[in-house]
Order: C-alpha cells, then structure tokens, then sequence
C-alpha cells in the first residue's frame, strides 16, 4: 500500500505497540494502550452512544470499495462494509490474525492448494434490506474488472481473471456462486497462499447486485457493517449512523461500534486539527500532527498522544535507468553519505521512527537485519545503521566521474516529503552534484515519478504493507513485472529489474505454498540483493503517532487498520 | 497710450535689470516635485536600503553569519552561552524537534528553519531572488506591455481588435489562477520555445510567467494613451508632412507614452513581488534550496506555534518593499502628472 496515511494500510506483525500512555481505557483516562489485551471490543454497555468527531484535511480517495485505495477511505469502509474473510477488529498482534467475516470459517484450500470453498454467513442483510447471498461476491469481483480497480491484482490468481478487461468480465469458470446452498467455491490458476489475505481487503467486499459497474461517486453502496453512510459532501463531510440492519454475527470480524453516529469533518489544515483537538472540538485528527506541534502535543497533552510502530518503509527511488544513478557505484554512494538519523529528526525524533537500510520493516516476515551502508558495518552487513560514512560516500562518487551532474530530486508538497527532499538536495550538493528540488501535490505526484517518460531521478516514495507478506514489498515494488515503462502505475518507480533478484522472488513465491520458513529465508536473501544493488535510498521506518481527544476512550490500534474508530468510545 | 508691461520672454538675453530664466524640461520639473514629495524619497531611500542590503547577502552569510545558507544542518551545533546547542533540538521525550530561536547574534540572528539553516542568511538572500524576479518580469511586463499597447493603439482596426481581445481573454482569468495554472505545467519540463530553451530550475520561469501575466494590465492603459496622443495635432501634422509609421511611433507618440510606463513600473514591481512570493509559497515558483521570500514563508508554515519569525520576517520584508514601492509609485505618478492630483482635488472640493 502506497504513501503515507492515505494509501493503503496494511498489517502489521508487530510484536508489540508502543504507547505514551499505557493502561486501558475509559472515557477521561489517560490514554489507552495498544497492546489489545484487556480492551473492549464490541459495542455494548454503558459507553454506547454519542457522537465521534473524526477530521481530516482531504477526502478518501472513494467510498467505493472496488475503487478505494488509501487509508482514509478504508477506515470507513471497514465499518460499513464485509469480505469473506477479515482481519481480528481489535488491538495490538492479534488484530493481524485472520478470521471468517462473511464465511462461517476460513477455508483450508483444496485441490493442491487451487480450491477454497466458502460457506457464506444467513441471515446478513445488506443496509437496503436484500440478503447476502454468494453470488454478490462473484459480482464484486467482476465489478472490480468493470470499474477499472486498482486491487484486481487480488484477484489475479483466479481461473478467468486474466481474461477480464474494463469491457466484459465472466469469473464463472472460476467462481461458482450457490445461492441456495450458500456457498462459493472458487478455483485459482495455481495456489495462492496469499488468497486469503487478499480477499480480506475492502476489493473483495460483498456489493449488491444492484451496484452499477462504475464509481459511485457521493452515493455510498448499500453495506453490511455496523455503520452506514448518511451523507457524503466532498471538501466538508461524511457522516456514518448506525445500520438498522446490522447484527453482530462475528465479534472478532466486524463488532457493533460504539458511537451512534460518527462525523468527519474534511478540509482542515493539520494544525487546525491539532488545536481542534486539544479544545475537545474534535475527538481525533487522521493527518499525523505537524512536527512543529509534536514538541506541544507530547509535553502537555501527553495522555492523549499514542504512538504505534507500522510496518512501512519511507525512501528515496533512484533511477537505475537515468544518469547519475545508472552508476551503481553513486547509488551506494548516497547511501553511504544520508545521515538517516537526520532523516528521523526530520520526521519529529527518534521516538517516532527507525533508521533503516532495507527494504523490509522489522517484525516482518522475511526480516533479517542487513545495513552495509553504515560507519563500521558489522560482520556481513548484519547489523543496524550507526552513522554515515561520508569518506567512503566520496571516494565511490570520485570513482564514478559523475560529480558535477545536474540532478532533480522529487517530493511531494507535504511538509514530510518536502523537507526530506530539501536534505537529500543538499547532500547531493555536498557530494558535488548539482541539486535542486521539484515538489509536485500528492494528487499528481505518484503518477508523475512513477511514469519513466518522465525520467525523475531521484524521488520520495512509502509503502505501508496490504497484508503481513513480504511479497508486498519485495514483488509488489521491485520485481520486473512491477516495472511498466511509460505507465502511470508503475510501483517500481526505480525501474529496478534485476534477472537474479527475480529468480529469488520467484522461488520465494513458490515456497510460500509450502514452506514459511524457506519462504521467509528466500525473501531475506532477496532484500540482501537488492539492498546491496542500491536502487532505493531507505531512510527510516515510521511510527504512527494518533492523537486523541480527552473523552476518547478504549483506544485500540490495530496493525491491519491502525485506530479502530468504531471501538473507541465518546462517553 | 501708457506702454503694457510684458514679462521678459524665455530665452531673453539678459539684462542687468532682468535675469535670464533658465526654463527646466518636463523631466527636470518632475524630478524637482518628486524631490520635495518627502514620503516618495522616504520610500525610495527604504527600497534601496532592501536592494543593497539583499545584495549584500553574501557577505552577511561569509563574514558575519559563516554559514551556508543553502547547505541542510539537521545536525550542526552552535556555542550559546559557552555551551554547544544543537540547532535542530529534540526534547527528552524523542518526539518532535524545535529548531534554534533567534539569538540576535550574528550566528542564527534570527534562528533556525527546520532544515537548520540560518533564517537570517536566507532571508538576505531570499531578497535578492524576490527583487530579481520581481523587477525583471515587471520590466518583461512593461516591455511587452508597450509592445502591445503601441501596435493595437496606433494602428487601430483589426490589428487593435486581435490584440484587445488577445489582452481581454488573458485578464479574464485572476491573474494569480492563471500563474499558478502556467507554472505547474511548465514545472516538469521547463519552457522551450523554439531553439530557446528555460530550465525549469532557472529563475527565468517564474520571471517569464510573472511577466506575460501581467502585461494586459499594463497594455491598457498604454493602449489608451496611444488613442490619445495618435488624435494630437502635432500627430496630424507628422503625418500631413509624410512622416513614417515607425518616425510617429517613436518620435511622437513613444515619448507621450513612456510617462505611463515610468508611473506604472513601481506598482508593477510591487505586483509581481506578490505574485512571485504566492508561487513560492506554493512550491511552483522558487525551487530549494534556492531561497525567496515566498519559499521562507512556507518553510516556517510549520513552525508558525514554536518559531513564528521564520515566517513573519520575510513578510515584514515583503510589506515594507511593496508598501516602499505603491508611495514611490504614487510619487512618481504625481510629479509627472501633478494635473491628475489637481483634477482629484478640484472634484472633491
């Protein structure tokens, strides 16, 4: 999953959160802790009811499930809609285990591995009254093709998918809906032992018939969570209430919520969404607060503060395809030379992030720690970043006759990306190359690094992982098949493609199926690989920082959807 | 019949009763009115004073501050007090970092940004790309401007109606809109036209963009003064003596002319000042690590709760350069016009 916050989310193994505030919590304690255990998830009780006042600057990407791509938009849809399988809706570890949602059990997979069938939860009504039955799925995933999703790679596995296009799309030789004996088997091209992971992202979640093959704009679809949409006004708000056709039929899938009604209030600065919560004019702010409030925010609102490790990379692509960066040499180079715990001051302190060299976050499948860019690197480069070296960072750059190129370094707009960028400028100009920076706004930004006509550099990118695999990473962003020249959704911006890193990648996927363990060891000798070629420029791995209101309570943070909004109480 | 006495006539030899009087040129008295307008020379004097010293910029950053302004220092120190700080400071928690105040000494007199580089230094700097920019698209406005104004205002007919509505469509669009418009597209790939070709890191972007913006509203009035002054009948008689078009432009009409550019120019600079400092902020103007006023002003958006003069000072450098530069214009305007004063006040009384 893409960027910061508002791109997909994904799950986090991570062993355990870290909080400011511990203890769980109720409404007017100091804070709660993201550990999940001994939090309350479900709403019942005397903390049901109010009204929870989200804010956010910009609007989620879609309230389409087939469309919606970024974190914004999943935490509603989590609410409001089901997949076949879920993700645990509580805190801390266990909310990266997976659980039947709208299947009465998760499958285990038959026929080699290439056969699921799913028995699909009576009785589930969708909010407009019609029952839940097992060709909805089927639909779904065909509207997905017919409105041009971005998560149809979900599907990619499943017999027919491949001959789907924007125009006609017919899974029935692969999917077999059976809506009187409520069940759905599916038939995949060969095993997939990510499938159901994938089918438990918002792609994959149960639409009725009805649903038009085409985004649906400002008119939510009618769902089965425990929320629906009451209105949606771009650039102002959204507005959720509860669903008069909701029963709890799975607590750890898809709990009742708390709150009666929930409200985001859109279009506010970062900094207005910090003073708003600190006066209690708002329970929580999506945008990570500014780092010129964070010194504010920790020392005197500091039981409301919680910070959460995520399993996300921030980096710098560099373009293996465009001078200077064709040289391997300068690519090691500049990762000799980052100081990347500047970059973690940059970011707001070294509470709030990690240095890294990698690819992989830690607590990843597949991580092993691997830093040989660093002062002193331990024994076969197996140890953490320490300091720069900046004598070796100059040497590999005299060596490359590249010194005094021009160089364009790429960000976003946003504060982050922008002051990352100026510091990467700046080393470049240190190491006598001739820098300067080009920031584009976030809605035109990815598209345009991400096309090679463009031929960008050097560039800002993040990833936040889609589920716990480190295909997610590894594959999903630098294998060859990412690599589209000319396309605006290239994920390989760096244009790395690698014959031996992919034959890596390749064995690593096919012992997935079989092996975790053989799996795991082939992905962390990939991320050496490609760590050792160069083509990114990690800096650090982030933390989450939420930040909450007084009332707030039975905060939990989930590693799949971060703070689970609905399981947190107003009064 | 008593004789009528006459008042010697200009240029009369002199006598020992009566001195000769030496009459001044248009320019001559303009300047003497603008001399004794004191708020225009108070306003001259504090524009140059912002010229020389945003031009001195280097030797404030060398020999004063010794800092490179350009250069990230997340990491540097200063001595304060015989004890070393960092620049970027973070508190025990490890979570969120400050950057330096202003230690009104000449190491970070004004503080730090959150790249850790010296506010002061930058700001210096940031001057000499705002003026520049600012005083050199101003020109390119008026230069076109006059272009325009002159082709559409004398030759009239359908040459004037494809120009005016050329000029119409452009102010159509807010003039800041269509900057921005022009600047994000022309951001990626720079400009070329033809074989000359502008980077889009070069501060030439944002001079031609700032500059073609506004040339219609320097275009009309030059326009209308050109219909004014082509109906005079020391015009007429250019032309009844077989004057060339080009003899007319330049000889007769330029010359009537040019009082509205001289006017115009100050306000104009003011604009374009504006404008540049909205594009920087904006990120589609200046390009870090190059410095403006506009780019210092969002550098300390972020920092407007803990270090606001990262922001203010380059605003107070915006405000007494543009305020400098409307009493300058009004000056001007009012000693090369001193009519147009009279006019006003003999309708209001």
């Amino acid at each position: 999953m893409f960027d910061s916050k508002r791109r997909l989310f994904a799950l986090a193994l991570v062993g355990s959160a870290v909080a400011l505030a511990s203890g769980c919590g109720s409404s007017g304690s100091s804070g709660s802790s993201s550990g999940g255990g001994g939090n309350s998830s479900g709403g019942s009780g005397s903390h049901m009811g109010g009204t929870m006042k989200l804010q956010a600057t910009g609007n989620p990407d879609s309230l389409d499930p087939a469309i919606a791509y970024e974190v914004e938009s999943w935490q509603n849809l989590i609410m409001t809609n089901d997949g076949l399988t879920g993700f645990k809706r509580v805190g801390g570890p266990d909310g990266a285990t997976l659980v039947p949602d709208l299947a009465t059990a998760v499958p285990q997979a038959t026929d080699g591995g290439k056969t699921y069938v799913f028995h699909i939860q009576p009785n589930v009504k969708f909010s407009n009254g019609e029952p839940v039955v097992p060709s909805d799925f089927k639909h779904a995933w065909e509207r997905d093709f017919l409105v041009g999703s971005p998560g149809t790679w979900t599907l990619g596995s499943i017999v027919g998918a491949s001959k789907c296009t924007a125009k006609a799309c017919n899974l029935s030789s692969g999917v077999v809906a059976d809506d009187s004996a409520m069940t759905l088997t599916v038939h995949l091209t060969a095993p997939d032992p990510e499938f159901l992971d994938k089918v438990a992202l918002p792609f994959s979640d149960a639409v009725p018939k009805s649903a038009p093959n085409k985004d649906i704009g400002t008119n939510p679809l009618p769902a089965t969570g425990p929320y629906m949409f009451k209105s949606y006004v771009p650039g102002q708000s959204i507005t959720l209430v509860r669903n008069p056709q909701f029963h709890q039929w799975s607590k750890d899938a898809q709990p009742q919520g708390y709150p009666n009604e929930i409200v985001w209030q859109l279009g506010l600065q970062a900094d207005a969404e910090v003073t708003n919560v600190e006066n209690g004019n708002a329970d929580w702010m999506f945008e990570q607060p500014p780092p010129g409030r964070l010194n504010e925010i920790a020392t005197q609102y500091k039981s409301q503060v919680h910070i959460n490790p995520l399993t996300a990379t921030y980096w710098f692509f560099m373009n293996v395809n465009t001078p200077p960066f064709n040289n391997l040499k300068v690519r090691q180079a500049l990762n000799y030379a980052i100081d990347r715990n500047a970059t973690v001051k940059l970011y707001g302190g070294p509470a709030l992030a990690q240095p890294t060299c990698q690819v992989l976050p830690p607590n990843f499948p597949g991580y092993e720690q691997y830093c040989p860019y660093t002062a002193n690197p331990a024994a076969g480069g197996k140890g953490a970043w320490t300091a720069p070296d900046m004598a070796k960072a100059k040497s590999l750059i005299a060596a490359s006759g590249t010194k005094g190129q021009n160089v364009t370094v790429w960000s976003e707009t946003t504060t982050l990306s922008k002051s990352e960028g100026e510091y990467v400028v700046s080393l470049l100009n240190q190491l006598g190359y001739h820098a300067s920076l080009k920031s584009l706004d976030r809605g035109v930004y990815f598209d345009t690094v991400d096309n090679s006509s463009n031929k960008a550099q050097i560039g800002w990118w993040d990833w936040y992982q889609d589920y716990p695999a480190a295909s997610d990473f590894i594959n999903t962003l630098l294998s060859c098949g990412a690599y589209i020249p000319n396309d605006d959704h290239s994920n390989n911006a760096a244009e790395f493609c690698n014959k031996s890193v992919d034959s890596t990648i390749k064995t690593a996927l096919s012992q997935g199926a079989t092996s975790t363990a053989a799996a795991n060891q082939s992905w962390a000798k990939a991320d050496q690989m490609i760590t050792d070629q160069a083509p990114w420029l990690p800096m650090f791995n982030p933390k989450n920082i939420d930040f909450v209101s007084k009332r707030v309570g039975n905060y939990q943070f989930s590693p799949q959807w971060l703070f689970l909004l609905d399981q947190a109480w107003v009064q | 019949m008593a004789e009528v006495a006459t008042a010697p006539e200009a240029g009369q030899l002199a006598t020992a009763d009566s001195p000769q009087i030496a009459g001044k040129s248009p320019w001559g008295l303009a300047w003497r009115r603008l001399r004794r307008d004191r708020a225009a020379i108070a306003a001259l004097i504090v524009f140059v004073l912002i010229v020389v010293t945003s031009f001195a910029a280097p030797l404030y950053a060398n020999h004063i501050a010794h800092t490179d302004p350009f250069q990230s220092n997340v990491d540097g120190t200063i001595t304060q007090n015989g004890k070393k700080v960092s620049v970027l400071q973070t508190n025990a928690l490890g979570i969120g970092v400050t950057p330096i105040g202003p230690t009104w000494h000449s190491q970070y007199f004004l503080g730090a940004d959150s790249q850790g580089r010296d506010v002061m230094a930058r700001l210096l700097y940031g001057g000499r790309a705002s003026l520049l920019i600012g005083i050199g698209s101003a020109l390119i406005a008026c230069l076109l401007a006059a272009i325009v104004g002159l082709v559409a205002g004398f030759f009239g007919g359908l040459i004037d109606s494809i120009l005016s509505r050329l000029m119409d469509v452009i102010w159509a669009f807010p003039v800041y809109l269509l900057a921005i418009c022009i600047s994000t597209v022309l951001l990626v790939k720079g400009l070329q036209v033809g074989p000359v070709g502008v980077n889009p890191n070069s501060l030439w972007l944002p001079t031609i963009i700032i500059g073609v913006v506004y040339v219609p509203y320097v275009a009309r009035p030059i326009r209308g003064q050109v219909l004014s002054v082509r109906e005079k009948e020391y015009v007429e008689a250019a032309i009844a003596q077989g004057a060339s078009n080009l003899r007319l432009i330049f000889s007769d009409v330029l010359p009537n002319v040019v009082t509205v550019v001289i006017v115009l120019l100050p306000l104009m600079i003011a604009n374009t000042i504006l404008t540049e400092a909205a594009l920087s902020f904006l990120s589609i103007g200046v390009r870090p690590p190059n410095a403006s006023w506009g780019t210092i002003i969002g550098d300390g958006q972020e920092l407007l709760y803990v270090r606001p003069w990262v922001s203010i000072a380059p605003g107070i450098m915006i405000l007494l350069t543009v305020l400098s530069l409307n009493v300058l214009g009004d000056g001007v305007r009012d000693a090369l016009d001193p009519r147009a004063k009279l006019r006003v006040e003999g309708d209001g009384s």
